[in-house]
C-alpha cells in the first residue's frame, strides 16, 4: 500500500516571485498543492491609526504610499472621499476633474505596465519585463513634470489639485499615448502566440463568476470571470460618466483571458486620456470653498489676507460636519473604498482603505489547490497584488 | 430604492432595527448585533445585496456600547450601496460571523479582531493577520498609543 505523504514548503517572505513581502505555506502532494496558506502584515506601517492623528490634509501623503505602483489612483480615492464628507462634490471645478481622470488613467496603464512586467517575467519571458519599464519610465516623467516625485506623487488636493499643469505637458501626454498602442502591440506580439506563454497561462488561476462574487474579487479579476461591473461607468465620480469607453470583459477567468483583458483595459484608458485632452479647457483648478482649499500661493506671498488664510488651514484644518461616508473609485486592481467617519473635528476620526488586493488575495489558495506548484506563481502574478495595500 | 430596502427590513426583523441614518445620500441601518446574520442573510438573499465591499471595526471609546461592527454591502444588479452596523459592548466584545453568508468576510473579520479585538462567535479561522501572531494588544483601538507599547510619545508635533 502506498503512504501518501505532503510536503509542507514555505515561500517568501523573500521570494521575488512573492511581488514584495509576501508569505506562502503551501502544502505539496509532489508537484501537486494540496493546500496554501498566505500569511501578511510584513508590511504594516499602521496607515489608518496614523489618520486618526492627522488633518485632513496631511493625512493624504499617506495614501500615496498604499498601493505605490498606482499613488495617483489612491490620492484620488481619499480626496473624493473627504469632498463626499464635506458635501463640496459638486463644486470642484470642470479643469481640476478632467485633471484627475487624465492622471487616473495615466495611472492605470503605469500599474497595468508594471503587473504585465513582473507577471511576464515570473513566467520566464523576460523581454517584455524590459520593454514595460521602458514605457514605464516615459509615465515616470510625466509625473515628475506634474507633482515633482517618481512615485510619491501627492498630486490632488481636497478640492482640487495642487498645481496647473506644468507648460508643455499636454504634448507631453500625447506623445505617450500615440505611442502606447503600438507598444502594447509589441507585448501582445511577444506573448499572445508565444506556445510557453499559453501553456503558463491557459486554463491556470480558473475562478468562476459566483465564487469571484463570494470571495469579493474586483477589477479585472472580475470582469474576466464574466461578471460586468467597472465602478467607472456603474457609480461613476470625477465625471467619468462624461467620457466613451469600454468596460473589458472576459467569459472563461483564467490567467490568460486577465491577461488580454488587462491589454485591452491600457488601450480603452488611451481613449480616455485622449478625451481628456480634447475637453481641457483654462479654469480654476481650486473649489472655491474657502474654508476647505488652501489659497493660490503667490497670494500667500503678497497679501496677509491670504498668508492668515493659509496658516489657519495648515495648522487647524477644516471640521466637516459629523457623519460618514463610503467611496469606492475603479482603481487598477479593483475597487478602492474608503470609508471615513466625522466626529466633527478637524482629523478624521476612523478612516478604513478598503484596499482591492487584499480582498483579491484572498482567491488565491481556492485559485491553486489542486494546481501545480509552478502555477502558484502565474496565480499571484495575474491577480496583480501590491503587499503596501494588502498590509497598509 | 435603499429606503424601499429598509422598509421590508423592518417589516421582516422589526425587532433588529435600531436605527436608520441618511448622510449625503447614503443610507446607514444600525441592527442588533444577535440579529446580524439573519439581517443580512436576508440583504443577500432577498434584497439581492450579493457582495460585501468591506467590514470594519470603529471604537467610540467613552460611549456604551463601544464598539461598532460596519459592514458596506453593495448590490452588483441595482449598483447600489447600503451599509448596516451593529453595536458590540466591550464586556461582551463578540458578534457572529457573516463569512458563511459572505466567504469574503473571512479575512475582513481577521483583521476586525486583529485591530479592534472583536471576536467573531462561529468563525472558521480566527487569527490575527497584519499584526504578528504573539501581539498583545489591538492598535486600532483608540487607547492603544500610536507609538505603540512600551515607548516614549513622540515629543514633536503630530499635525
Amino acid at each position: 500500500m502506498a503512504i501518501k505523504e505532503t510536503m509542507t514548503v514555505n515561500m517568501g517572505p523573500q521570494h521575488p516571485s512573492t511581488h514584495g513581502v509576501l508569505q506562502l505555506i503551501l502544502e505539496l502532494d509532489g508537484e501537486t498543492v494540496v493546500k496554501a496558506v498566505p500569511h501578511v502584515g510584513f508590511l504594516h506601517r499602521g496607515v489608518e491609526k496614523l489618520t486618526e492623528y492627522r488633518s485632513y490634509h496631511k493625512a493624504l501623503p499617506l495614501t500615496d504610499r498604499l498601493d505605490y505602483l498606482a499613488p495617483m489612483s489612491n490620492n484620488l480615492g481619499y480626496v473624493l472621499a473627504v469632498e463626499k464628507l464635506l458635501g463640496i462634490t459638486d463644486a470642484i471645478p470642470q479643469r481640476a476633474k478632467v485633471i484627475r481622470v487624465m492622471m487616473a488613467e495615466v495611472t492605470r496603464i503605469k500599474s497595468h505596465l508594471v503587473w504585465l512586467a513582473t507577471h511576464a517575467l515570473d513566467i520566464g519571458a523576460m523581454t517584455v519585463f524590459l520593454y514595460c519599464f521602458r514605457e514605464r519610465e516615459m509615465i515616470m516623467d510625466l509625473y515628475e513634470k506634474i507633482s515633482g516625485a517618481r512615485m510619491t506623487s501627492n498630486y490632488f488636493r481636497v478640492g482640487g489639485l495642487s498645481l496647473d499643469l506644468p507648460a508643455g505637458f499636454e504634448q507631453d501626454v500625447k506623445a505617450f499615448i500615440d505611442s502606447m498602442p503600438g507598444h502594447i502591440e509589441t507585448y501582445e506580439g511577444l506573448l499572445s502566440g508565444n506556445a510557453i506563454w499559453k501553456r503558463r497561462t491557459i486554463g491556470v488561476g480558473h475562478i468562476s463568476a459566483a465564487d469571484a462574487i463570494d470571495i469579493g474579487l474586483t477589477g479585472p479579476a472580475l470582469r474576466c470571470s464574466g461578471v460586468d461591473w467597472d465602478l467607472r461607468r456603474d457609480n461613476p465620480y470625477s465625471g467619468y460618466e462624461e467620457y466613451d469607453f469600454k468596460v473589458i470583459t472576459r467569459e472563461k477567468g483564467d490567467t490568460y483571458d486577465r491577461y488580454t483583458a488587462r491589454l485591452d483595459e491600457m488601450r480603452e484608458s488611451c481613449k480616455i486620456i485622449q478625451q481628456c485632452l480634447d475637453r481641457l479647457e483654462d479654469g480654476p483648478i481650486l473649489a472655491d470653498v474657502p474654508w476647505v482649499c488652501l489659497p493660490p500661493k503667490k497670494d500667500v506671498l503678497n497679501s496677509i489676507e491670504a498668508l492668515i488664510h493659509q496658516f489657519k488651514i495648515v495648522t487647524e484644518g477644516f471640521k466637516p460636519e459629523p457623519g460618514e461616508i463610503y467611496q469606492g473609485i475603479e482603481a487598477p486592481k479593483g475597487e478602492l473604498g474608503y470609508y471615513m467617519i466625522s466626529d466633527g473635528s478637524a482629523n478624521p476620526y476612523r478612516m478604513k482603505v478598503r484596499p482591492p488586493s487584499f480582498v483579491n488575495l484572498q482567491a488565491l489558495p481556492q485559485m491553486i489547490e489542486g494546481a501545480l506548484l509552478a502555477d502558484v506563481i502565474a496565480t499571484i502574478g495575474t491577480l496583480d497584488i501590491v503587499l503596501g495595500e494588502i498590509d497598509r | 430604492m435603499s429606503q424601499a430596502v429598509v422598509a421590508k427590513l423592518k417589516q421582516e426583523y422589526p425587532a433588529a432595527v435600531v436605527d436608520v441614518v441618511e448622510h449625503r445620500g447614503e443610507t446607514t441601518v444600525t441592527v442588533q448585533k444577535e440579529d446580524i446574520v439573519a439581517v443580512c442573510t436576508y440583504l443577500k438573499n432577498e434584497a439581492g445585496y450579493n457582495f460585501l465591499c468591506d467590514l470594519c471595526g470603529v471604537d467610540y471609546l467613552g460611549i456604551e456600547p463601544r464598539f461598532m461592527v460596519v459592514y458596506n454591502l453593495y448590490n452588483i444588479a441595482t449598483k447600489e450601496r447600503l451599509r448596516v452596523k451593529a453595536a458590540v459592548a466591550e464586556q461582551s466584545c463578540c458578534i457572529d460571523t457573516v463569512s458563511g453568508v459572505w466567504a469574503t468576510a473571512n479575512w475582513h473579520e481577521r483583521e476586525c479582531w486583529d485591530m479592534f479585538g472583536i471576536r467573531f462567535n462561529n468563525h472558521p479561522d480566527l487569527r490575527r493577520i497584519l499584526m504578528p501572531a504573539d501581539w498583545v494588544g489591538h492598535p486600532l483601538r483608540k487607547d492603544y498609543p500610536l507609538q505603540g507599547p512600551d515607548r516614549q510619545p513622540y515629543q514633536g508635533r503630530l499635525s
